[in-house]
């Protein structure tokens, strides 16, 4: 796996970014993924080190784990361990200020397109708390009820509503409220916000946009005009109620590697309206239940488990719909073992078995022949249901008057200790 | 797998309940454990695991020659007919925590039984004394109905003596009499709630497959009392809090004070265990806690929100 050596980031990624978007939405590429469309190769799996190296970002590697952990004083996150966060830019950055001494901030988001999240929404907020424990860091959530107004042709209510019952499940994550803004654009875009999106929208070509997220002439001007949205909340300040003074604070984005685009865009800009670049840490997709080819979707019901799954929809879905990389009978199984590598129970363990040993094991005899799928799946399910039942505990103490207190432009003066 | 025959009887001797405990080989029915005890006055029970339509569990505790109609029973609860069933095998070790032909009203004690509605015979309360497996077929204990219903509320269950015999008539100016036994939510998880208060399930213990790193057992205690309504004021309810706390803590080092582990593991014993608490407890306390901030944040900023202006 070559890495490739970005001595020269800037004009390294400036040239990246207009043969790189030309590829990836059209017919050279087959692999298609930007934040609305994530698709592999036919009948194959997303491949991710062609991935990072079309998008031109760095893979996360062991010695950067160690000097989190270093740094952390703590065990680093399952999802650093295991690769599910594999790529970044200028991660490293982040940790030499941190070092010296200087703080940063996080920021993630989601697009409330639908009531139901399920478990692949919460992983990058999952990680997200991880990091804001870890680090002692404020976070910033935005909540893009605009852009799922225009691009799922909901209502201005309907989107609002949808933000809110999804700050809910957000907040059950376990986000610290003495050091959480979340925000929807609907409500905050205004003031300071503002006007950094239009020092944003200044530095960027209508055709720039067209190449970065394949818009058509079809398209209406409020997809055209919604990237700076997305963009400047990298930027501090565009809070200016809490990061005020502190125009040279970094930014850390957790996200999803489908929202590169984003964030390319917003590092092209981000030095020549004087502000340090956002940095990235990106996690792969978190496979459907049928299978490694594309994302989970809010749409199919069985593709995913929902937060709002009983513990018999769990079991009933696992048993029924995870794709098994076990062989068809007992027999050529003890002998062949399980295929892991397309085996969706031993994935999600990946994801979601904290314990390393016992992970190792099941992988060694799982894949060995000696344990059945039954078993495996028998073990996920009772990890899941743990989990999505801790979520619905805590999804229940969340109550309307605490979303309007995480959501209210409110000081945060205890944000950094 | 829930609590052991020795710690719940270690837990009666606490709470100074007389009994005495008789070994005799593994029995799976009332037949056979009569032919160990049978001689020794009192009265034995037979206890029955039911399921209605909608997941939700009942133990059935009576006198041996009680006549238990399941259909008489089922409509008295106001399920209608037929609305009683016998539960699935699978369900004892999952709810209840005990092997086949084991079902007793003292596993309740286990975490993973706190939704299951108990029905007791009236009948027992004639008896000097009724026997009932300590969570394992190889023994028997008797208990006097104060000695049970003493347990019962130790574990927070109000003992409910039913006259299992009778058959009322039910119907539209006669409600079921037995309605309010039925539990208030389903061991499978319920509907998401409407609104933030709403009566929560308890989780079930985790039992780790094939986890060879220690012998101890590495199943996990859930923090939240069973049947608390998670309102602000129950969270914040510091009190509360910390008993749950606690109790979650004495409940795993009981657990894990057992003379197989003692003779393992010795003065180690002490490190292992603490060891085994930071890591077991830890993220359930985080995230018990992190509720717990959040919520308290909430209710002063709602009071900042509508505080007046100072009179000057």
């Amino acid at each position: 796996m070559k890495h490739k050596q970005l001595l020269d980031l800037d004009s390294q990624e400036n040239q990246n970014i207009g043969a790189m978007e030309i590829k990836e939405n059209g017919e050279e590429e087959q692999q298609i993924v930007n934040p609305w469309k994530v698709e592999a190769k036919e009948g194959g799996k997303i491949d991710y080190d062609k991935l990072i190296d079309q998008f031109g970002c760095q893979r996360i590697n062991q010695s950067l784990v160690k000097r989190v952990r270093r740094l952390t004083s703590r065990a680093p996150h399952v999802f650093l361990r295991r690769d599910i966060f594999f790529a970044h830019r200028d991660f490293n950055e982040i940790l030499d200020a941190y070092e010296r001494g200087e703080k940063f901030y996080l920021y993630t988001g989601r697009g409330p397109s639908s009531e139901a999240l399920h478990l692949g929404h919460l992983i990058p907020f999952m990680f997200t708390k991880y990091l804001q424990d870890a680090f002692k860091v404020p976070l910033v959530i935005q909540l893009t009820d605009d852009e799922k107004c225009m691009w799922k042709n909901l209502t201005v209510e309907e989107s609002q509503r949808l933000a809110r019952e999804n700050a809910k499940d957000i907040i059950a994550c376990g986000f610290d409220i003495t050091r959480t803004f979340i925000f929807s654009d609907f409500d905050y875009v205004g003031g300071a916000f503002y006007k950094n999106m239009v020092k944003v929208g200044k530095c960027v070509t209508y055709n720039k946009v067209v190449g970065i997220f394949g818009f058509t002439g079809e398209d209406h001007i409020g997809k055209v005009s919604f990237p700076p949205v997305q963009a400047v909340p990298s930027f501090p300040s565009s809070f200016p109620h809490l990061f005020s003074g502190q125009d040279n604070l970094r930014c850390l984005i957790p996200c999803a590697i489908d929202q590169d685009p984003y964030f390319r865009m917003t590092r092209d800009v981000a030095p020549r309206i004087g502000y340090h670049k956002p940095a990235l840490i990106e996690s792969l997709f978190f496979p459907a239940l049928q299978g490694e080819t594309g994302k989970m979707s809010a749409s199919d019901p069985n593709s995913a488990i929902y937060v709002t799954d009983s513990a018999k929809d769990i079991k009933s879905k696992i048993n029924k719909f995870a794709f098994s990389g076990g062989q068809d009978t007992i027999e050529k199984h003890r002998e062949l073992g399980a295929d892991l590598e397309v085996d969706i129970p031993y994935k999600y363990l990946k994801f979601f078995l904290d314990d390393d040993i016992e992970l190792a094991y099941i992988g060694k005899e799982y894949g060995a022949g000696r344990m059945l799928t039954g078993e495996v799946k028998q073990r996920l399910i009772q990890v899941l249901t743990e989990i999505v039942e801790r979520h619905r505990r805590a999804r229940a103490a969340v109550t309307d008057e605490m979303v309007d207190a995480f959501m209210a432009v409110r000081p945060l003066p205890n944000m950094f200790d | 797998m829930g609590l052991s025959k020795e710690h719940l009887l270690a837990r009666l001797k606490e709470l100074q309940i007389d009994f005495s405990q008789y070994d005799h080989p593994v029995v799976l029915t009332v037949e056979a454990q009569a032919k160990y005890v049978g001689h020794l006055g009192g009265g034995l029970s037979k206890n029955l695991f039911l399921k209605d339509k909608k997941s939700r569990f009942y133990i059935v505790s009576a006198l041996a020659d009680t006549k238990v109609d399941l259909k008489v029973l089922s409509v008295r609860l106001g399920l209608g007919k037929g609305g009683l069933r016998m539960a699935p095998e699978e369900s004892l070790g999952e709810i209840l925590q005990v092997p086949l032909g084991c079902v007793t009203p003292l596993s309740l004690v286990n975490e993973s039984a706190c939704n299951v509605s108990l029905l007791l015979d009236q009948k027992f309360k004639s008896q000097e004394f009724c026997f009932f497996h300590p969570l394992s077929n190889d023994m028997s204990i008797s208990l006097t109905t104060n000695g049970l219903d003493k347990f019962l509320k130790s574990i927070k269950r109000d003992p409910s003596y039913v006259d299992l015999e009778a058959n009322p008539s039910v119907g539209k100016d006669q409600p079921p009499d037995l309605a309010s036994l039925v539990p208030s939510s389903s061991v499978v998880l319920a509907d998401p709630p409407e609104t933030a208060a709403s009566s929560k399930d308890c989780t079930e213990n985790t039992v780790s497959v094939g986890n060879k790193s220690t012998k101890m057992s590495t199943s996990k205690p859930s923090i939240n009392a069973k049947k608390a309504q998670d309102k602000p004021a129950n969270i914040t309810d510091v009190g509360k809090m910390v008993d749950d706390l606690l109790d979650s803590t004495s409940l795993l080092v009981l657990k894990e004070i057992t003379e197989e582990n003692i003779k393992e593991h010795g003065e180690e014993l002490g490190e292992l265990l603490s060891k085994k608490i930071k890591n077991q407890l830890a993220a359930e306390l985080h995230n018990t806690i992190m509720i717990f901030k959040n919520t308290a944040y909430t209710e002063g900023f709602h009071a900042g929100m509508h505080c007046h202006p100072k009179r000057s």
